[in-house]
């Protein structure tokens, strides 16, 4: 029994950080009626930054805190962790206004295209700055210990993970349908015309939604590199399992990216556990399955 | 949509002579020229082309853009490396026989699932099944040798020439010229594709599909059969990278090599015929070159993919073709 509530565990962990990737692509999708292929090059410069940010505060605090295993040095790690998040975010903000907004009136292919490209840059941006060999931020997993579970043991920075996507998904859940900002998004991607022609400064909300969209990916990679390291080629994977989310749930839904989280978690954990071989064939055909079924995905509009 | 659909353009025989000559003429002359290195390395680019002119016909011609053309590469290079593992083949001819036949199977049934859609979700369903694939050729090692590859040794072109002795001399003689014809052949059958009422169809479909519907063409049996067509060659172009390249991996599968089939499409000019060709082969040479001037090379070839979606977006030859209207008018 111990056993079974340890993968359920796993699956949520999983499904906590690609909640956080595929919301946010599904955010962007929503609101512009952009695929951004270099998402998840953003969830791997979130990674990036949140490992460098942390392996440098330790080194230059690392007397005073009573060495990294020590309580100061765990809240300097969590205080300095979510840097890789408004990393994500301040690039996505430079991003937009720039390359992308000159696509927004051609076609998909060029969109596509331009995305493309971005995720080769900035595949070597992050080869460029933090080298071949992978990042940690180990530390601050290992102060956290872990939990016994019946006969089992768990880390228990994995909890603070799991916590961190349910709370990333109430927050945007508050922040979408409970404020002034949220209403505006809404408008402008039901309708981005009749929005800017009442007065909305479409090219902000459009800056907003793909800070916002950035600031999620940049969170996942924060929050996961401690118990995972930051490795080159994580973005793209990263970015095909976000796309069997969205495309479960539906793109431009955030409870569609809440729900194909949760099925992409869980369907992987038990992939591992019982068809290792075929755990990520499996994945690709449910994708592809949906589509066929419903193309709009589970909780898609048309 | 926004964009204006720009008509391919159908230029007349005689001037299509007046280019195809010189060229034909340089591609069979360049063995005696050019060293053996810079013969392989256009064998790589010819094989190319005829990947990316397969693919061209759904984002050109029928104007569907697939994230997925890798897998039906892959299908045609894992086709080669099982038959030369399971069942001995060496005969070059079979290779690409058994290539067209297991991308055809292939193919119908992916193309019978992604025609009925189109935009960004053919594109997703496109990259969805082939990496279904990828992780089918990346799992299955025992079959497929995960990520070391399977090897393919030179093959016997016609029955008769072997590759025995010195592969490099194999690969840039005999084996280019082999490549070469193909390619001629490949090329001269696509041009009659798009010129046929089936090729004009596509495009009707591709600029306005109601109409396409209401002059009473099957829009997705058309589509499905475009998707076949466009596989098959791409498959093909698959079986004759192997024996060059000498092994596969599954890398060949990963959707980013789909994503290096539309780069070297976009880069020479999806809005012709012989855009993808040009494409193919200067993308080669520019990887190649980009490889060996740095680790950084997909730094460079995103800027360049960047700028020339922003700057050109008709390609290399829609841009020519531009600069030479401009210079007759004055």
């Amino acid at each position: 029994m111990d056993i079974v509530f340890i993968h359920l565990l796993n699956a949520l962990l999983y499904a906590s950080v690609l909640f956080l990737i595929a919301g946010g692509l599904s955010l962007i999708y929503g609101v512009m009626r952009i695929v951004n292929l270099a998402h998840g090059n953003l969830y791997a410069f979130g990674a990036y930054v949140s490992a460098w940010a942390v392996g440098r505060a330790l080194a230059m605090t690392g007397g005073e805190t009573g060495g990294p295993s020590g309580m100061g040095s765990t809240v300097l790690m969590l205080a300095i962790l979510p840097a890789g998040a408004v990393a994500a975010a301040a690039v996505g903000a430079v991003l937009e206004p720039t390359l992308l907004r000159p696509f927004y009136r051609r076609a998909e292919e060029y969109q596509l295209l331009v995305t493309f490209g971005l995720l080769m840059i900035l595949d070597d941006v992050i080869r460029f700055i933090w080298g071949p060999y992978p990042l940690t931020a180990s530390a601050l997993f290992e102060n956290f210990g872990s939990l016994t579970i019946g006969d089992a043991i768990y880390p228990t920075y994995n909890f603070l993970v799991i916590g961190v996507g349910a709370l990333a998904a109430v927050f945007l859940w508050a922040f979408i349908y409970r404020t002034r900002f949220g209403v505006v998004l809404r408008a402008t991607s039901q309708d981005m015309r009749m929005a800017a022609a009442l007065g909305v400064n479409v090219n902000r909300v459009y800056v907003q939604a793909f800070t916002l969209g950035c600031l999620m990916a940049g969170l996942g990679g924060a929050i996961i590199v401690p118990s995972q390291s930051a490795v080159l080629g994580m973005g793209v994977d990263a970015l095909i399992l976000s796309f069997i989310v969205v495309v479960v749930g539906g793109l431009g839904s955030l409870e569609g990216a809440l729900l194909g989280a949760l099925i992409v978690g869980l369907v992987r954990e038990a992939g591992i556990a019982f068809f290792p071989e075929i755990e990520l064939a499996v994945l690709y055909l449910i994708a592809a399955l949906v589509l066929l079924v419903r193309p709009a995905g589970l909780f898609g509009r048309a | 949509m926004s964009t204006v659909t720009v008509a391919l353009e159908h230029r007349s025989p005689v001037r299509t002579l007046g280019w195809a000559v010189p060229a034909l003429v340089i591609l069979v002359a360049l063995p005696f020229v050019a060293d053996q290195y810079q013969t392989i390395l256009l064998a790589y680019g010819l094989v190319m082309g005829i990947a990316a002119l397969g693919f061209n016909l759904l984002l050109g011609y029928t104007g569907l853009l697939s994230f997925g053309h890798s897998a039906y590469f892959g299908v045609g290079a894992y086709t080669v490396a099982l038959m030369v593992k399971y069942l001995g083949v060496t005969s070059m001819e079979a290779y690409l026989g058994g290539a067209i036949i297991a991308c055809v199977l292939v193919t119908a049934i992916f193309g019978f699932a992604c025609v009925r859609y189109t935009r960004i979700f053919f594109g997703i369903l496109t990259m969805a099944l082939s990496q279904v694939l990828w992780s089918l050729a990346f799992k299955f090692f025992w079959v497929t040798g995960g990520t070391d590859g399977l090897r393919v040794p030179t093959p016997t072109l016609l029955g008769v020439v072997t590759g025995s002795g010195d592969k490099i001399a194999f690969l840039a003689t005999a084996y280019y010229y082999y490549v070469l014809a193909v390619f001629i052949a490949c090329v001269a059958l696509m041009w009659v594709i798009v010129n046929s009422p089936f090729g004009r169809a596509l495009q009707a479909i591709r600029d306005n599909e109601v109409r396409a519907a209401f002059v009473g063409i099957q829009i997705r049996k058309y589509r499905w059969v475009a998707f076949l067509v466009s596989g098959v060659f791409t498959g093909l172009a698959g079986a004759l990278w192997v024996p060059l390249n000498g092994l596969t991996t599954p890398d060949i599968m990963h959707w980013t090599f789909s994503g290096e089939i539309v780069f070297m499409t976009v880069l020479g000019g999806f809005r012709s015929f012989t855009g993808p060709i040009i494409g193919a082969i200067v993308f080669n040479y520019l990887k190649t070159y980009a490889v060996g001037y740095t680790v950084y090379w997909q730094l460079l070839l995103g800027v360049v993919l960047v700028v020339l979606v922003l700057s050109l977006p008709t390609g290399i030859v829609g841009t020519a073709d531009r600069l030479r209207a401009r210079w007759r008018a004055r």
